[in-house]
Order: C-alpha cells, then structure tokens, then sequence
C-alpha cells in the first residue's frame, strides 16, 4: 500500500516536472547539443593522451572508451535527477521551505531527491549507451548472462554511491546555509571520474578510493565490462554502495534535527 | 568634474561589492578548491610520461598547469547567471531606472571577487609547491606585469561573450543554457585540461582564430615562461574585445527597448 503510494506521487512529480520543463522547448534543444558537444570534447581530450599510441595507467584508448561511456550514463544520470534535485536544497534552506516539505505526509528524503527531473539529461544518458555498445564491438566482448548481471549490479551500485555523496554534501546546507559552491567541488573532483584510475599517482589513487570513492563509481564497472575485475572488487563496491546509502539516510535525518527554519 | 564623479562611483562600487563578497568568503575558498581540474590533469600527464612525446619538461608542464589554475581563477565569469536571477525576479527594473548601466554593478561584483579569491589562490598555490618543490620559480617583473595584464583581458573577453549572452536573457528568460553550451569548447579548447601546444595538427590550425586559445592557454604560457608569440596574442585579445564591444552596445540597447517587467 505504501509502496503503491509513493509510485502514485512519483508519477504525479514526473508529470509536473516534465511539463514545467518542457515549457523551454529552446532550452533543450541546446542543452541537447551541450550533451553531444561535451561528449566529443572528453574524447577530443582522451585522444590527446593516446596520441603517441602509448597506453595511460595501462589502459589502451580503446577500453578507456567504456570508461568515458560509463561516466556520460552517470553525467546523465546526474543531470537528469540528482542536479535539479539537489540543488533545490539549498533554496529550500536558504528560503525556509524546507517547512513546507516537511509537513507532507511523505517521506522528506524521497520528495527532495526525486521532485524534480530534467528531460535533457536523457540523451547523455542514450549517448553513453550508444557509446558503451560501440566499445563492447570495438573490444570484442562477448555478451553473456553473468556478464550483464555483474555489469549492471555495478552499475547500479555506481548510481547509489554517486546519488549519497550528492546528497551528503546537499544536506551539509542545514548548517552551512549557502553550499550551492561546495557541489561545484565535487563537480570538479567527480571529473577525474573520466580517466582510468591507474593513471593517476599512488597518493591520488588512495584519496580517490579512501576519501570520495570515485574509483568505484567509473573504474570498477568499467573493469567488470572488460572481465579483468576480481570478485573481491565488485564486493567492495556492493557494500561501499550500502554504507553510502544508510549513512546518507542517517545523515539526513540526524542534520533534520538541527534544522531550524529561516527567518521565522 | 566628470571623472571625478566616475571615481567616486567605481570606488563605492568595488567597495560596497567586496564587503559583500567577504561575507561570501568560505563559499569564494570552496570556489577556489573547485578549480583544481589543472591539477589533476597534470597528475595524468607527469604519471604517465605522455609529456616526453610533446618535448615539454615535467617542471615547465607542472608550472603551465599552475598558471593555468591562477588565469581560470582570475577569468571566472558568471554574469550570466547573476543577470538571469536578477531578471526572472524583476531586480532588474529598479537597476534600468538608475543612471548607471547595470553592468558595471556586475563588473565590480567581479572584481571585488577577484581580491576576495586571491588570497585562497595563493594558498593553494603553496600546497602545489609543497608537493613539486621542483617546480617553484619567479618570474621577472616585465613578464608577470604582461601576464596579468593578459589575464584581465581575458577576463574581459569572458565578460563581453557572457554579458552578451546574458542580453538575451531580454528574449529567452532562460539564457544560461546557452552559456552553458558556450562553456563547452571553452573547456576543452581553452588549455584549461592540455596546453594548447599538445593539439593535433588539425585543431592548431583552426584555433588560433578561435578567442579560445587567448582565454587560459596564452597568459598562461606567459606566466610560466612556455614559448609563446607574446605581441600576437596580445594583439588578438585585443582584437577580439574591440570586435565583442560594440556587438554588446548594440544589444544590450535593443534588449533594453523590448525589456517589459517581469515578476514585478
């Protein structure tokens, strides 16, 4: 029952969100040709390293392609939820209608992370895709049961560590008021999401696994695409996900506490 | 008379903007964090030993990538999104009434920004230097002179596209998608993530007409003493700023005439 109600809610956030969206017809027109642009730039940049055919971090131009699809899906993903959602946060805060969304009998979480949706990132989404299968040819990866399970699972886990650093930092806003600039920060750590892990210097590597997990977002699915990743990784990853998830649950309810309106 | 009355309104501008921004300032330092990219380029490129391929030492590199992060700080603009804000909520009606064009109000925003970084930029240039002691020099007072001067320019050229842009907000009321596609081949042709020098022939041909080059790339190889053609760039930048000017005079006196209130 409780179940069926917060698909019914969903699907009324969807409907109003698309058609608040689609107002700026222009607006997603462009935003589609950013999508594409970008994409083309990030592999403009990838070919510059290959450029003397040589590998970085052991990986060929080739297989670093499915690690470039892979974070396009995830870009999408976050341009498409986390991004409008996320960011109304910080409004709520500042603005003090974080009250509103309190008082409604559901779930604040759900409603904060899911009320918005921004159509465009869809493309970025079908570009990856579209990516990722010219790179399963390209690799000659033969596609079988396991694989997809393994993949997707990955995949997946990838979507909820991304979604609980967003939310992390988002909530931090019931202290802090004005973050809008701290998810510009992990904007511009999730960019090195683009490249292969072992490209990086050992002391990167490190922060980048210990300190904000990005290696399991990218670089693990993408090691599970080519079968070169041990069970123990996808593990990790799996549970990674499930701590990240909780403690953002925990986290957000335990900043809820603090929460003392705007103003009023 | 007159100039004096300039003065003074500069003057109360840039100090009525900066109190402003130092209130804002553990969001400019978070600001300032986000601009590591370079940083984390350099990591790939010195990791990987792609530079012995473009004859371009690990020391110069490292110094390139540094200036590159203080030009990126120094050349932020987001008039665009500032103008935007303030024109879906009506502000800008009572700015239009005042004798000043309200750019200038933004300009002084900018500016004051600029002191209020400086000094995050600063320690973050001393954490780079811990880790590459290698890398530390001083350049002569001529070419720091040339090179901040390059920097404003390119600051400026940044300033004329985006206010540009921001005049069409008088049309579209959503006018930061289309910045956003413009940052695009901003991103990636600037030399903000690869030096120029390291482009394959069939982009180095064309992007030096672009004003890419002369927004990061160029004041850059300036600072860090990289061959670059000093006069021509300067020439250039000034080109392009002689070229952006009058195209926003003209624009921004015909959004003014189709300007009718909104959300007031």
């Amino acid at each position: 029952m409780n179940q069926r109600k917060y698909l019914r809610v969903y699907a009324n956030f969807l409907h109003t969100s698309l058609a608040s969206e689609l107002e700026y017809k222009t607006n997603i027109l462009i935003d589609l040709i950013t999508a594409i642009l970008s994409l083309i730039g990030s592999i403009f940049l990838l070919s510059i390293f290959f450029q003397n055919g040589t590998n970085i971090g052991g990986w060929e131009f080739e297989k670093a392609l499915i690690i470039q699809g892979i974070y396009t899906i995830l870009n999408g993903i976050t341009n498409t939820w986390f991004n409008p959602n996320l960011t109304e946060i910080v409004k709520h805060i500042r603005e003090g209608t974080l009250d509103f969304v309190l008082l409604k009998p559901i779930d604040s979480q759900f409603f904060i992370s899911l009320k918005k949706i921004n159509p465009s990132g869809f493309l970025e989404i079908m570009l990856g895709f579209c990516l990722l299968l010219f790179c399963i040819r390209i690799n000659e990866i033969n596609l079988n049961l396991s694989f997809l399970t393994l993949s997707s699972i990955t995949i997946i886990c990838s979507i909820f560590i991304l979604y609980s650093l967003w939310f992390f930092i988002s909530t931090t806003t019931i202290w802090f008021v004005k973050t809008w600039n701290a998810t510009e920060v992990l904007r511009s750590f999730l960019y090195i999401g683009r490249f292969p892990l072992n490209s990086f210097s050992f002391s990167l590597r490190i922060f980048f696994s210990v300190v904000i997990p990005i290696a399991f977002i990218t670089t693990i699915p993408s090691e599970v695409f080519l079968g070169l990743s041990a069970l123990w990784k996808i593990l990790l990853e799996v549970i990674v996900s499930i701590v990240f998830v909780f403690s953002s649950r925990k986290f957000w309810l335990f900043a809820l506490k603090h929460y003392t309106s705007a103003s009023s | 008379m007159i100039s004096k009355l300039i003065n003074r309104k500069i003057f109360t501008l840039l100090k009525v903007q900066y109190s402003n921004m130092l209130e804002y300032r553990v969001e400019i330092a978070l600001w300032a964090i986000s601009g590591i990219i370079p940083f984390f380029m350099l990591n790939i490129w010195t990791n990987n030993n792609l530079n012995e391929s473009i004859n371009i030492s690990n020391d110069m590199l490292s110094r390139y990538f540094l200036s590159a992060f203080f030009v990126r700080q120094f050349s932020v603009v987001w008039v665009v999104f500032s103008f935007e804000e303030d024109s879906l909520l009506g502000k800008v009606s009572p700015y239009l009434i005042q004798p000043l064009n309200p750019f200038y109000r933004y300009f002084a925003q900018h500016i004051a920004e600029q002191i209020t970084r400086f000094p995050f930029a600063l320690i973050i240039a001393c954490f780079f230097f811990i880790f590459n002691p290698e890398s530390i020099w001083i350049p002569d007072f001529f070419v720091l002179l040339l090179s901040i001067i390059s920097t404003f320019l390119s600051f400026l050229i940044q300033f004329l596209i985006q206010s540009i842009i921001a005049c069409l907000c008088f049309w579209t009321e959503k006018a930061s998608s289309i910045e956003r596609l413009l940052f695009i081949p901003t991103l990636f042709l600037s030399g903000l993530l690869a030096p120029v020098a390291t482009f394959p022939i069939y982009v180095k041909s064309w992007i030096y007409l672009t004003p890419f080059p002369y927004l990061i790339d160029f004041p850059a190889n300036l600072l860090s003493g990289n061959a670059t053609n000093v006069s021509g760039g300067l020439i250039m930048q000034i080109l392009w700023i002689i070229i952006l000017f009058p195209i926003f005079r003209k624009i921004w006196s015909a959004g003014t005439k189709k300007y009718t209130a909104m959300g007031s």
